[in-house]
């Protein structure tokens, strides 16, 4: 589910002026999929925007979403999950169940106040390195419009009044 | 008397239900009070705080605290009553987890007052006067608990021993919580006193779940004249069965009703909504976006169905705070 390509790298730049924010997204990549095209964008030498944390998993339908519920409660901007694309998957099934699931936390995240942008699907075959660059930068400048989550900061509210 | 165990049970933000299912012990009660000796329970006895106050710490051998944390008094009320007990214990789910006040969490405390004391339909404030710390009247001041912005469980703001689960526990699980305590040998501090297990394994209906579910429409309970016998998910109502702790010998389901999670989750799950949006969603039927939304559509409300019980206690525990209004942090 590509989003088309946007041209964003001006307003990129505009936010980038006003504020050193650089957003932290955690990524959940399948291992026989996007890992690989993670692989391969890196022997390529393809630069991307460095604000991935990468977490291998063995499918996509591994992704608990509880991985990220916890992501987001410890400070992630943004969640990006990627998988092998359909008819593709390892397992047969996992990257339908991770669509089912990714597209009822979306609701829930809205429910909790969490713009829905912050999480996102990705197919990405062993083979897309360029595609896997473009998803990267792509994720990276979305968030970085949206602004910093501060869901940690709702929780410090939280401490201080528990220290009253 | 006087060698008898004293027992101190207290209310926060509940409902009553918690109180109610001592009542529930029937005859049992009677044994229960010849065993221990009840000496603090506002719904039921005339204490006072101060009589609380001046007993030296570590008097009582156990405080089941029902109800969350969601005024200053309530706090006060929680750390005093742990100085005063050997035990703590979190009763029922909103002392556990939060429970149906915790579903709070998904408004801030400005909402909350307008639509009480100034939008409600039936409400009469011509004035819009709302709750405050601190009123004078005629050179009498008088003082109204701090109302905190996130209701809490009762471990985020004191060190619990012992967790009783279920909306209310039932007579079985109290009587269980009670031996416990009385028997001796205590089990480690933190320990849940019910089984480890999913709901599933002592449901009736567990022979009627399907190998293979595929649901391509949650149903609510009063749009379909449910089967007594067959799984309630396999009939596509949403039971939180599969990601909620049994031991509760499974009322509602012997009510022809589905589980709605009031036991919270196992040992191996942190958060039992996204446990049980996960579980659920995998069954939907279909492959694509358009499929999946379609039946996925037919659950209004996933925070209020998945964490119906336990959303102070889950890993967001509460909807972002609007950064943009002016939130006081202070309670009032």
């Amino acid at each position: 589910m590509p989003d088309a390509m946007p041209n964003s790298s001006q307003a990129m730049t505009a936010v980038a002026v006003q504020s050193p924010f650089e957003p932290r997204i955690v990524a959940f990549f399948c291992n026989w999929c996007t890992y690989l095209a993670a692989d391969l964008a890196g022997t390529s030498r393809l630069k991307y925007a460095a604000n991935v944390r990468v977490v291998r998993v063995m499918c996509s339908g591994r992704v608990d979403p509880q991985f990220v519920l916890d992501a987001f409660a410890h400070g992630a901007d943004g969640v990006l999950i990627g998988g092998c694309h359909p008819g593709d998957c390892h397992y047969q099934e996992g990257n339908y169940k991770a669509l089912r699931r990714y597209r009822l936390l979306k609701r829930l995240l809205g429910q909790m106040g969490i713009e829905e942008e912050r999480l996102r699907l990705e197919w990405i075959s062993a083979s897309e390195a360029e595609r896997f660059r473009w998803v990267m930068n792509d994720m990276v400048e979305h968030v970085r419009v949206l602004g910093p989550l501060h869901f940690e900061p709702a929780k410090e509210v939280f401490a201080e009044e528990v220290a009253v | 008397m006087a060698g008898k165990p004293k027992v101190a049970l207290y209310w926060c933000a509940s409902c009553g239900g918690c109180e109610e299912t001592v009542v529930d012990l029937a005859e049992a009660l009677l044994d229960v009070v010849a065993a221990i000796d009840i000496v603090f329970w506002p719904v039921a006895l005339d204490f006072k705080r101060n009589d609380l106050e001046a007993m030296p710490d570590g008097t009582l051998l156990a405080t089941f605290v029902n109800g969350a944390i969601r005024t200053t008094e309530q706090e006060e009320m929680a750390r005093l009553l742990r100085c005063k007990s050997k035990l703590l214990l979190a009763f029922g789910s909103c002392s556990h987890l939060g429970g149906i006040p915790g579903l709070a969490n998904l408004f801030d405390r400005q909402s909350i007052f307008a639509s009480i004391y100034r939008e409600s339909p039936s409400t009469v404030n011509a004035e819009g006067v709302l709750p405050h710390l601190r009123h004078k009247d005629n050179g009498h001041t008088v003082e109204l608990p701090g109302f905190y912005q996130t209701v809490r469980t009762l471990s985020q703001i004191v060190d619990v021993d012992y967790y009783v689960p279920g909306c209310p526990p039932t007579p079985r699980t109290v009587r269980t919580a009670l031996q416990t305590l009385l028997g001796g040998e205590l089990p480690p501090k933190g320990t849940l006193l019910a089984p480890d297990t999913a709901l599933c394994e002592e449901c009736p209906r567990k022979d009627s779940k399907p190998e293979n579910l595929s649901i391509s429409q949650f149903k609510r309970p009063h749009e379909v004249l449910i089967d007594e016998e067959k799984c309630l998910l396999a009939q596509g109502l949403l039971c939180m069965g599969p990601a909620t702790r049994g031991g509760c010998e499974a009322p509602c389901i012997h009510g022809n009703m589905p589980c709605t999670g009031c036991g919270g989750p196992t040992s191996r799950v942190k958060d039992q909504g996204a446990k049980i949006l996960s579980s659920l969603a995998s069954l939907v039927e279909g492959k694509e976006v358009a499929e999946i939304d379609h039946a996925l559509a037919t659950i209004p409300d996933p925070v209020g169905s998945f964490y119906r019980y336990s959303l102070p206690s889950s890993l967001l525990r509460r909807k972002k705070l609007d950064n943009s209004k002016d939130l006081e942090t202070s309670p009032r």
